[in-house]
């Protein structure tokens, strides 16, 4: 019974960050409910896996038991990788302007292909929120 | 990185309403010096996430350069940096 519960518990941290807990900053920047239940999976997994070495007469708790421990434990690498270390590995932009510097003007075009200046925007009203973002996609 | 075309898709699916500019070729975004080699769709170069404020003389007054990109600024972050530098004068 806790080995699938703890299955499920495992396989519901990821989904559950990538379709809720990233919406909201207090979820995603720190990930804590997903590592909830990485760990809860994980210790439902464990104790399957200490029950079916018990129980000799459970065969097949003795042989799903390791492998759905083995595949909770790879599952979090994973995800701890991700969050703690890919989603990391962005360049430091140490050239990207601060504060107190004058932001280099440019002209690019809108999203009607009309060509709009950073001088135009900040004339328009009075200051500009420049936010680069990764692409749409 | 994304062309104009796009970003009226994005724009429109997403319902914004501010100016979603567009830098195919990725210069503005290198001389902000913002590029993140090699890091979107298939390889190709896009730019790092970063948030700056600027008042109206173009001078920076907030700059959030995250270092991870599931940790973005929040709009109140944006709203209290543009309160803090308009009260600053």
């Amino acid at each position: 019974m806790s080995l699938w519960f703890g299955l499920a518990v495992v396989l519901a941290a990821p989904v559950l960050y990538l379709t809720v807990f990233i919406r909201f900053p207090v979820t995603r920047d720190v990930p804590w409910p997903a590592l909830l239940l990485f760990a809860v999976g994980l210790g439902l997994l464990v104790h399957a896996w200490l029950a079916a070495r018990r129980d000799s007469r459970v065969w097949r708790g003795r042989v799903a038991a390791p492998i759905a421990l083995a595949f909770g434990v790879a599952l979090t690498g994973l995800f701890c990788f991700g969050i703690f270390y890919q989603a990391r590995q962005v360049p430091v932009s140490r050239g990207a302007p601060r504060v107190g510097q004058i932001a280099p003007d440019f002209t690019l075009p809108d999203q009607d292909g009309r060509p709009v200046s950073l001088a135009q925007l900040l004339g328009a009203s009075n200051g500009a929120m420049l936010v680069f973002y990764r692409g749409y996609w | 990185m994304d062309s104009p075309e796009e970003s009226a898709e994005l724009r429109r699916k997403a319902g914004y309403t501010f100016t979603l500019l567009s830098d195919p070729k990725g210069e503005v975004i290198r001389s902000y010096d913002l590029l993140h080699p090699r890091a979107g769709p298939g390889g190709s170069d896009i730019a790092r996430p970063a948030e700056f404020y600027l008042d109206a003389t173009g001078n920076v007054r907030w700059v959030n350069l995250t270092p991870s990109i599931v940790v973005r600024a929040t709009p109140e972050e944006m709203l209290a940096a543009i309160d803090a530098s308009r009260q600053g004068g």
